[in-house]
């Protein structure tokens, strides 16, 4: 790797805004937002519900087109669904009538490639879902669930893992334990991860740095970087740095909302330029 | 395209798609629930009562074979006329398997289609709903008369009423559309053909099976309905015939025939959707 490409981002985000035509007017979900991620890091977006989170996050995936700015994956645009990217939705997203093989096939199936059978049992093995293969999505629980999902978006090897509220609907003991699968796995296998979250303590607990959203239209507020090396432990969560860093961005979003509150005139439908 | 601008917010199970069907399925693929032997004694237990009950009742007070024949009359009716009763099982089966097929693949391409443009489905579902609330056996006198006393009329008579009863269920499921799971293939690099397949499909089969089942229900009615009315073959004819000489017993075998047919289809159908469409239930 020369020095030109490990400066690179592995994904950049140039002045990405998105209007939404609804049957009330245009609206604009997010305006002019920027984010270069590092090849290898995670970055974790958070903001009030509703500020366009998931429309960055759709529109770094190549599943729909931005009204102005560009994706660049590798410098290269972004213009569809790319092989090099994968998507972990809310809630799982397993298809009901398919049991977990035929799951993680799936994404073979639709791209006519064949999986490296290897590779899936490790990550199998990893998350603890060896020998239910044959169970339908049913039979598992949430976390089992998602723990699939995670291992089908994974199944091809993509460099970039986009995220959006993946252990959302998780008790928090099963979504710490997810936390640290993600942590693991990316160990073994460093893949470039975006991840929406509502909970700034996973925010912080996973990515090298956390993006605060502005509320409605959605724009890059802040970043705030989180310096601590990996493998973490839960420890860090109760040191004075992690507790600064959180009551930091908790006072962000809240401010953000209150400011939007309190000014009636700040416009909520914004007709594109 | 609707589809591409949607971010699913995945609050529901399956989408918020609510079955409006005509039956539901959960009734339908939990069926009868028979679960342990003790159950199926008590089901042969109760048709042993019956079945005796009405033997004994009928000689005892000595009900003449031409009001109702008893039922071991009847049996003997069924096996010793079969021969003769056998091919016109065979022409209401090709009446019903042909009219159904075609209904059925109609029903079925036009479900898929019509469910891909909300205005034409807009505009096609009252006369669908017409077509499945008519009795397709009002027009059989019509379609006799222009296509005269063979299978035509009967299998058109079919594909009519099945048709419909097929179509308006699979539109059902078909507009079950889920975008998360729309959005998933797509993020794979999916086609709309392989969306169609991988995804609209499978969703759509629970409500598909169900249509499937009514309408194949709704042609045998209509086939032996329209037997009844005219031309001289069909298991609808014979039990006309059998009645106008008054042969109770060979009506009532007729009638017997008829009943285990349309079990038939409905384990048919109970069985493919308990093994396809059981993750639904
Ligand atoms: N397909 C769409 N059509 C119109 N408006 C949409 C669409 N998708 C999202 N929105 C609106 O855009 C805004 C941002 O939505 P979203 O990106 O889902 O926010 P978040 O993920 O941060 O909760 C919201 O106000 C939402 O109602
Ligand atoms: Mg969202």
């Amino acid at each position: 790797m020369n020095a030109q490409s490990s400066v690179q981002p592995k994904l950049r985000v140039r002045g990405a805004t998105k209007v939404y035509s609804t049957g009330s007017g245009d609206l604009l979900a997010i305006d002019r937002c920027s984010l270069d991620v590092a090849p290898g890091e995670i970055v974790s977006i958070v903001g009030p519900s509703g500020c366009g989170k998931t429309t960055l996050l759709w529109s770094m995936s190549g599943l729909h087109g931005l009204t102005a700015g560009e994706v660049l994956l590798d410098g290269k645009p972004v213009k569809g669904p790319n092989p090099e990217i994968s998507m972990v939705f809310q809630e799982a997203n397993l298809l009901p009538w398919r049991n977990l093989d035929a799951n993680i096939n799936f994404p073979f199936e639709i791209k006519g490639t064949k999986p490296d059978r290897v590779w899936i049992d490790e990550l199998l093995q990893m998350v603890g879902l060896e020998g239910f293969g044959a169970r339908f999505p049913r039979e598992l629980s949430g976390g089992m669930r998602q723990r699939a999902a995670l291992v089908r978006a994974l199944s091809f090897k993509p460099s970039v893992l986009l995220m959006d509220e993946p252990f959302g609907a998780l008790d928090s003991f099963t979504r710490e334990e997810m936390n640290r699968l993600v942590e693991q796995i990316w160990l073994d296998r460093p893949t470039t991860i975006v991840l929406i979250t509502h909970s700034i303590e996973e925010a912080i607990f996973m990515s090298d740095r956390v993006v605060v959203m502005s509320a409605r239209p959605g724009r890059v507020a802040n970043i705030y970087p989180v310096p601590f090396p990996r493998p973490r432990s839960l420890d860090i969560m109760a040191t004075k740095e992690v507790f600064d860093l959180t009551n930091a961005i908790k006072r962000e979003i809240v401010g953000d909302q209150k400011s939007r509150f309190s000014t009636p005139s700040a416009p909520v439908f914004q007709a594109a330029k | 395209m609707s589809d591409i601008d949607a971010i699913p917010e995945f609050k529901t199970k399956s989408g918020d798609g609510q079955d409006v069907g005509i039956t539901n399925l959960s009734a339908f693929a939990s069926g009868p629930g028979i679960k342990s032997m003790a159950e199926v004694l008590a089901i042969i237990l109760v048709a042993v009562v019956i079945i005796g009950g009405t033997e004994i009742l009928l000689n005892v007070f000595a009900v003449p074979q031409y009001v109702l024949p008893k039922p071991s009359q009847i049996g003997l009716a069924l096996i010793s006329d079969f021969h003769l009763i056998l091919p016109h099982l065979g022409y209401t089966l090709v009446e019903l398997l042909s009219g159904f097929a075609i209904g059925a693949v109609v029903g079925l391409v036009m479900a898929a289609v019509i469910t891909q443009f909300p205005f034409v489905e807009k505009v096609v579902t009252p006369y669908i709903l017409l077509l499945v609330t008519t009795p397709m056996l009002a027009l059989v006198p019509l379609l006799i008369l222009r296509f005269g006393f063979g299978y035509t009329p009967r299998i058109i008579a079919v594909a009519l009423a099945a048709g419909p009863m097929v179509m308006i269920n699979a539109a059902t499921g078909f507009r079950r559309v889920d975008p998360g799971k729309i959005a998933l293939a797509r993020s794979y690099g999916a086609s709309t053909i392989q969306i169609f397949w991988k995804i609209r499909a499978p969703m759509a089969l629970p409500m598909i099976l169900v249509g499937l089942m009514i309408g194949s229900i709704f042609g045998l009615l209509t086939a032996v309905g329209a037997e009844m009315v005219g031309g001289g073959f069909g298991l609808g004819n014979r039990l006309t015939s059998y009645s106008s000489m008054i042969q109770m017993p060979q009506f009532f075998a007729v009638v017997l025939i008829l009943s285990i047919l349309g079990i038939l289809i409905y384990v048919l159908f109970f069985l493919i959707g308990k093994k396809w469409a059981s993750w639904e239930a």
